[in-house]
């Protein structure tokens, strides 16, 4: 049994408003392959009385937290958050899936989910002699835990450092001294850990004066400008920086790259924080690029399943794979680049393409990766 | 309990700003009655939404042939002055003594002369090139026009975004309009006029938008031809239409038709709380529509909560769904491309089960929205509006007409959504509490507080 109480429970998420009109679930990518079902799950709550029991609803580690349901609730309901308040209930009672709870004790223990030494974290960088962050330095970028362990993922932060280094940019990183941004922690209900994080972040990126911030994740970007304490700093997504230095002329694109791209959305950057064009103008900006669009794309992107704490947990149905369906959708476009800005999109769907023997007709290309091809 | 105005007797005279229904009928009350009314209407004819129409529910007659009578007679009417292609733009003074100055655009057609025979229209360069706004930007027509072949006035406009000379200085070297035109009516020396009026009230009759189907982006306005708002898909139903009333879309009947309610209505996260109050019934009847004029289609509709609480609406529904349209409940989420047709994705909540409904056309019941300059407007009256951006009544019960102004009155969709049948109602009680205060004939005028 893990109760809730579920009256509470629904007057904290403000359930009541729900109208019951299903664009939650119409919408839901994970309605393709489990029975996550949101709109349900709000009328059981509302409708069990004083005491509803979650351990029945295994799909609720289901969810992406790709925020379709929410975008999209006419009454401001977020059943994203409702879920993410349920899987707070089960964590606190500790009767959660050995994968979440490696990935939140190496967080806790090494700041990074990914089960990596802390003193390695800042490796990836050692022949690059980037400046240390420090007062007067303009940006901090902050690296994030993929980019700084997974090769893959550190592919992404040097062809963004070779970019920025040409474009001039000041910044500094914080290396060995950089923690996890606790964003999959959050999302993974663990409440408490995530408070931690924030406040000791916040504190440390305040002692060394940080004003401007810019991260290679989506979901980095996402957890401080929406999940932080309100600290006065700007955080950019990098491609936001980069249209911005694009845009200004100060970062000017010589090489060619005569390939067909199609960019797919990430759930954190767009639906999260319609961020749509950005990304898009970087692209256009490559000489010889040429840009075409899937059908479901911003708004309407479909979601890798990457997120939500998903990297670390299969989810009731590991047999179908909406990375795969993207992936499918990439190569009907004719596309010969799948581009995205987001570590845990290029995983998910990098594995995708090798699992659908396609590797020699469609690439998985981070936007970083591609400008920086063209320097 | 009564209240005191000093003033003299009023103004024998009214302003009704707005010429659609609601404007329509509160000037012929008031002109009927032997008052003055300036009727004036910023575009070039009266006739407003309604005229957009094909038919109206649940009675189905015909939108058109129920209007044109009516503006006829707001046309010729000994007590109206119909200022058309006019805009209000000041109004200053009180209740009984109103003073306002009514901007005349310039049509580069003389009024007086023309015929409306439309031979200026037929040889105009971009003759069947400009987008009619009349069909909902799904027809085209001419630079010089008339919205549509019943307008009133039957006087034709020269579209000065459109228009070659209007635009660029030149067209050609001489103007095919004005060698077309018989009657010599074409003058492109008009300039602006300004009309000053006194008037012992006013009547805000200003109307309403449609919300902005590109605002629910899952729903795929303006991306995919297939989808449409509901007033386009009346533009297509209506023999006055691009189609001639064949519901078709470049030439094809679509097979598979899916309606969905509660676009921009219902909807606290974009600002639109409201229920619009027509779209379950305006749905019904196109459903309707379809199914008579496309034989054997599969029409689906998609609904929260059918309204259907008007006199003969739920037996209209009972109607409908006999004939074999397929309600669903649930609000789809998203419509997607799959090869040659789109597909509605949502949950059946009855079912409890996701569907995913194949449909070569879709229909987005938009909702009605607070005019896009109702602040200026607002502004202008220094009347109030409510926290949706409709012109707020001073009581939500007992004056519903009256404004927050004495003397000016609200008629229509201007204070808030509302059907033909209770949009007359409200326009002919907003023209009785305006000749309450015109027919005052002391010179100290007493007024109880239901009528100022």
């Amino acid at each position: 049994m893990l109760q809730i109480e579920s009256r509470a429970f629904a007057r904290e998420h403000d359930l009541f408003a729900c109208v019951q009109c299903g664009k939650c679930t119409g919408g839901c990518p994970m309605t393709l392959k489990t029975k996550l079902n949101p709109r349900s799950l709000i009328l059981r709550i509302l409708t069990a009385g004083n005491g509803f029991d979650l351990e029945p609803f295994e799909e609720l580690w289901d969810c992406t937290t790709c925020s379709t349901c929410t975008t999209r609730c006419p009454k401001n309901v977020s059943p994203m958050e409702a879920i993410i308040g349920m899987r707070s209930a089960i964590v606190e009672k500790g009767k959660i899936h050995p994968n979440v709870k490696t990935a939140l004790e190496s967080t806790f223990r090494q700041g990074n989910p990914l089960t990596m030494p802390r003193d390695q974290r800042g490796a990836w960088a050692a022949d690059l002699a980037l400046k240390p962050m420090a007062e007067g330095v303009e940006y901090f970028y902050y690296v994030g835990c993929t980019p700084s362990y997974d090769p893959r993922g550190q592919k992404v932060a040097r062809s963004l450092v070779k970019i920025l280094q040409k474009a001039g940019v000041d910044f500094g990183i914080l290396g060995n001294e950089e923690n996890c941004c606790g964003s999959e922690v959050r999302r993974l209900g663990e409440a408490g850990l995530f408070e931690m994080m924030s406040e000791e972040n916040t504190e440390t990126y305040k002692s060394l004066g940080v004003s401007k911030m810019f991260t290679t994740s989506p979901h980095c970007y996402n957890v401080y400008r929406n999940d932080y304490p309100k600290n006065g700093m700007q955080v950019q997504h990098y491609t936001q920086l980069l249209a911005g230095l694009v845009e200004g002329k100060k970062l000017e694109l010589t090489g060619k790259l005569e390939k067909t791209i199609t960019y797919h959305d990430p759930c954190y950057l767009g639906k999260h924080n319609s961020v749509f064009d950005e990304p898009r103008a970087v692209l256009a900006a490559i000489p010889g690029a040429k840009l075409v669009e899937m059908d479901r794309s911003r708004e309407k992107s479909l979601c890798c399943e990457g997120g939500g704490g998903r990297m670390w947990l299969e989810g009731t149905n590991p047999g179908t794979r909406l990375a795969q369906m993207r992936v499918k959708e990439a190569l009907e476009t004719g596309a010969e680049v799948l581009a995205t800005a987001c570590p845990f999109c290029l995983l998910t769907l990098e594995e995708a393409v090798k699992h659908l023997n396609a590797d020699d007709r469609l690439k998985v290309m981070d936007v970083a990766e591609l400008v920086a091809e063209v320097l | 309990m009564t209240a005191t105005l000093t003033l003299e007797r009023p103004r024998q005279s009214a302003l009704v700003i707005g010429g659609g229904i609601a404007g329509i009928q509160a000037a012929l009350d008031i002109a009927d009655a032997g008052f003055h009314v300036y009727l004036v209407e910023r575009s070039p004819s009266i006739g407003g939404r309604m005229s957009q129409l094909d038919k109206t529910f649940p009675t189905l007659d015909c939108s058109a042939c129920i209007l044109t009578p009516k503006m006829v007679d707001a046309g010729r009417h000994p007590n109206i002055d119909l200022l058309t292609y006019a805009e209000v733009v000041e109004v200053s003074g009180r209740a009984g003594a109103f003073h306002a100055r009514i901007k005349k655009k310039p049509r580069y057609v003389d009024a007086d002369k023309c015929r409306g025979c439309g031979l200026c229209a037929e040889a105009c360069r971009l003759s069947g090139r400009v987008s009619s706004d009349f069909n909902a930007g799904m027809g085209k027509r001419a630079a010089v026009y008339v919205p549509f072949p019943q307008a009133v006035p039957l006087v034709y406009t020269v579209d000065p975004n459109e228009c070659v000379y209007l635009t660029r200085g030149v067209c050609g070297k001489t103007f095919k309009c004005k060698d077309a035109c018989t009657a010599g009516a074409i003058n492109f020396d008009q300039k602006e006029e300004f009309i000053e009026v006194d008037v012992g009230t006013v009547i805000n009759a200003t109307g309403f938008d449609l919300f902005d189907a590109r605002r629910r982006p899952e729903l795929g306005y303006g991306v995919y031809p297939e989808v449409i708002t509901a007033l386009e898909f009346e533009r297509l139903a209506s023999a006055s239409g691009p189609t001639a009333g064949k519901i078709a879309l470049n030439g094809h009947l679509p097979r598979r038709i899916v309606f969905i309610q509660c676009v921009g209505s219902r909807d606290i996260s974009l600002g639109a709380p409201w229920c619009s109050r027509v779209c379950c019934m305006a749905v019904a009847k196109q459903a309707h529509l379809a199914h008579d004029r496309i034989p054997g289609a599969e029409i689906t509709v998609f609904y929260i909560d059918v309204r259907a609480f008007g006199k003969g609406f739920e037996e209209f529904y009972d109607r409908v769904r006999k004939e074999g349209v397929l309600y669903r409940k649930g609000l789809p989420s998203e419509v997607l491309r799959r090869g040659d047709h789109l597909v509605v994705r949502a949950e059946d909540m009855l079912l409890g089960e996701m569907v995913e409904v194949e449909a070569d056309l879709v229909v987005l019941a938009v909702g009605i929205a607070p005019r896009s300059d109702a602040a200026q407007v607002a502004e202008m009256l220094g009347v109030k509006r409510d926290e949706s951006g409709f012109f707020a009544e001073d009581h939500p019960k007992l004056r519903t007409v009256e404004s927050s102004v004495p003397g000016v009155y609200l008629a229509g969709c201007c204070q808030g959504p509302k059907d033909i049948p209770d949009t007359v109602a409200h326009a002919k009680a907003a023209a009785c509490a305006a000749m309450i205060l015109l027919a005052q004939t002391e010179k100290a005028m007493v007024t109880s507080d239901a009528a100022n």
